[in-house]
């Protein structure tokens, strides 16, 4: 392409925006307009975001008065995209029979896709508000029942989010 | 001089010195803390109320750090380069009087380390010039292609920019018709302020010390998206430290002489007699102090006025700069310098 001589941007401007200074006036009247006005920033340790029930933080095991609402049947662990759940069913005398031995949850692979909760059949795992993840080490990444376990009451939200929504 | 007047001197520069260099730390939390309400954030405030400690936990910071010199570098010229930056802008602050003259039992004392000095102008101008070789041997000694880089752009910028920035003093030279800040400043509180002669001797020195201190929209010698961090690459530890100090002490220093050149120094109330006004001798302690005051008022607005520009424009383009430095500043300045000198010459 030619270069373009005539009508170029250059040209276009009047006499006051080429020598600039008023307009770097402008600017500058900008951005000090810009100092004065409210501030954004979240004070975050201090003050910390409560997500909405349609967050998607950490999955949890819902936890009742008699235990895990698991029934270990695998769903989770099959349909997680990133093989980050691990299930080993035992026998149980209540009236559901199964309950999950051992349940495992590697928060490295984790990608809080949400299909574990997606899947599962009743509603044992939901996604929780929990955002704030720290582990020191690989192996502190696994999470066990023992972490996972939540009681029903902290999840009411989202279980109401997922009853109405899915 | 007599020995007690050097040792009043001495010890003047010497509480001048730390003053200053503490001021200077403090201009990076201020150049922080407006760069944060110019983008609608906080700033630091964890580190003491409003962050008022930080600049003192970044120099420990500095100090405890490991100093790193390339194996390519040249060693002593590496360790030089940070030490004449920041003696230099030391010595800037040298000429600046920083109150109005005070009698103490018959003797006339100002603070200041040279007092009464008859070409504090002139020594700006060559201690401004002498900067360039701290910014210029820090690229040249690091051994690295993108300080190179940094220092040239560093000298040819100085260098073009120090005309211009003569010039334009030249035109307040010639209506006060001294070298002397203190006459300047006298004579501006017995006429008038001269940014109201020379609005646009103002504004082209302002433009030039932007340039002279490697403030953006000229900070071309430490373009981070192009040249890492420019002369400064290889620095690390205090040394890196020095090379900062030295810069933000720099525009302190052109603040200073900003406000001593064009806004009256010490002189609280334009085209007005202060001392007449406020009532009290003209070289008693409450006036000296209510000068100091507002001399040093008028530095650090000029100071907020270079941290306000800084998050304000963007970088110029190289070509840009020295079009504008040569073309279009120096005619300007030449015509000033013209136009001031006819004035003069009919008015006087």
């Amino acid at each position: 392409m030619a270069n373009i001589t005539s009508n170029t941007e250059a040209q276009r401007l009047t006499f006051w925006e080429r020598i600039y200074l008023p307009e770097i006036a402008k600017g500058l009247g900008l951005t000090l307009k810009q100092m004065f006005k409210p501030k954004f920033t979240r004070q975050y340790p201090e003050e910390r975001w409560i997500p909405e029930g349609s967050y998607r933080g950490r999955p949890v095991l819902v936890q009742e008065d008699e235990g895990e609402r698991c029934v270990a049947c695998g769903l989770c662990s099959r349909v997680c995209p990133a093989l980050a759940i691990e299930v080993r069913a035992a026998e149980t005398e209540k009236e559901k029979e199964r309950y999950p031995e051992k349940f495992e949850i590697n928060m490295l692979r984790c990608i809080y896709c949400g299909f574990c909760e997606e899947v599962c059949p009743e509603e044992a795992i939901v996604m929780s508000k929990d955002y704030e993840l720290v582990f020191g080490s690989q192996e502190e990444g696994i999470f066990g029942k023992e972490k996972l376990l939540v009681p029903v009451a902290q999840l009411q939200e989202r279980l109401e989010f997922l009853r109405q929504w899915r | 001089m007599s020995t007690t007047d050097l040792i009043i001197v001495l010890v003047q520069a010497g509480i001048l010195v730390n003053l200053m260099l503490v001021a200077a730390a403090y201009m990076v939390l201020a150049e922080r803390k407006v760069a944060a309400w110019i983008q609608n954030r906080i700033g630091p405030n964890r580190v003491g109320p409003w962050g008022l400690f930080q600049s003192f936990a970044d120099v420990i910071k500095l100090y405890l750090k490991e100093d790193v010199v390339p194996a390519a570098a040249d060693y002593k010229f590496h360790l030089l380069a940070p030490i004449i930056a920041i003696g230099v802008s030391v010595t800037v602050f040298a000429v600046i009087p920083f109150t109005p003259p005070v009698d103490i039992g018959g003797t006339l004392y100002t603070l200041t380390m040279t007092p009464n000095m008859n070409i504090g102008v002139l020594a700006v101008l060559a201690m401004t010039s002498v900067g360039v070789y701290g910014v210029a041997l820090a690229g040249w000694s690091s051994n690295n292609k993108y300080s190179l880089m940094g220092g040239l752009r560093s000298s040819a910028q100085m260098i073009s920019y120090e005309l211009s920035m003569g010039l334009a003093i030249v035109g307040v030279v010639l209506i006060a018709g001294t070298l002397n800040l203190v006459d300047f400043i006298t004579w501006q509180s017995e006429n008038m302020w001269l940014i109201f002669l020379q609005p646009f001797g103002f504004i082209l020195f302002l433009i030039t010390a932007l340039a002279e201190t490697n403030r953006a929209p000229f900070d071309l010698p430490e373009a981070e998206p192009e040249l890492v961090g420019g002369y400064h690459t290889e620095y690390s530890g205090m040394k890196f430290g020095l090379l900062y100090l030295a810069e933000y002490a720099n525009i302190l220093a052109s603040s200073c002489i900003m406000a001593a050149l064009y806004l009256g120094g010490w002189d609280a109330i334009p085209f007005l007699d202060d001392a007449a006004i406020l009532g009290f001798p003209a070289t008693s302690i409450p006036m000296v102090i209510i000068g100091h005051v507002a001399f040093l008022s008028k530095a650090f607005a000029l100071v907020f006025v270079f941290i306000w520009i800084r998050w304000s424009l963007p970088r110029f383009r190289y070509d840009q700069l020295m079009n504008l430095g040569w073309k279009i500043l120096l005619p300007l300045a030449l015509a000033n310098v013209i136009l001031t000198g006819l004035g003069v010459y009919f008015f006087n």
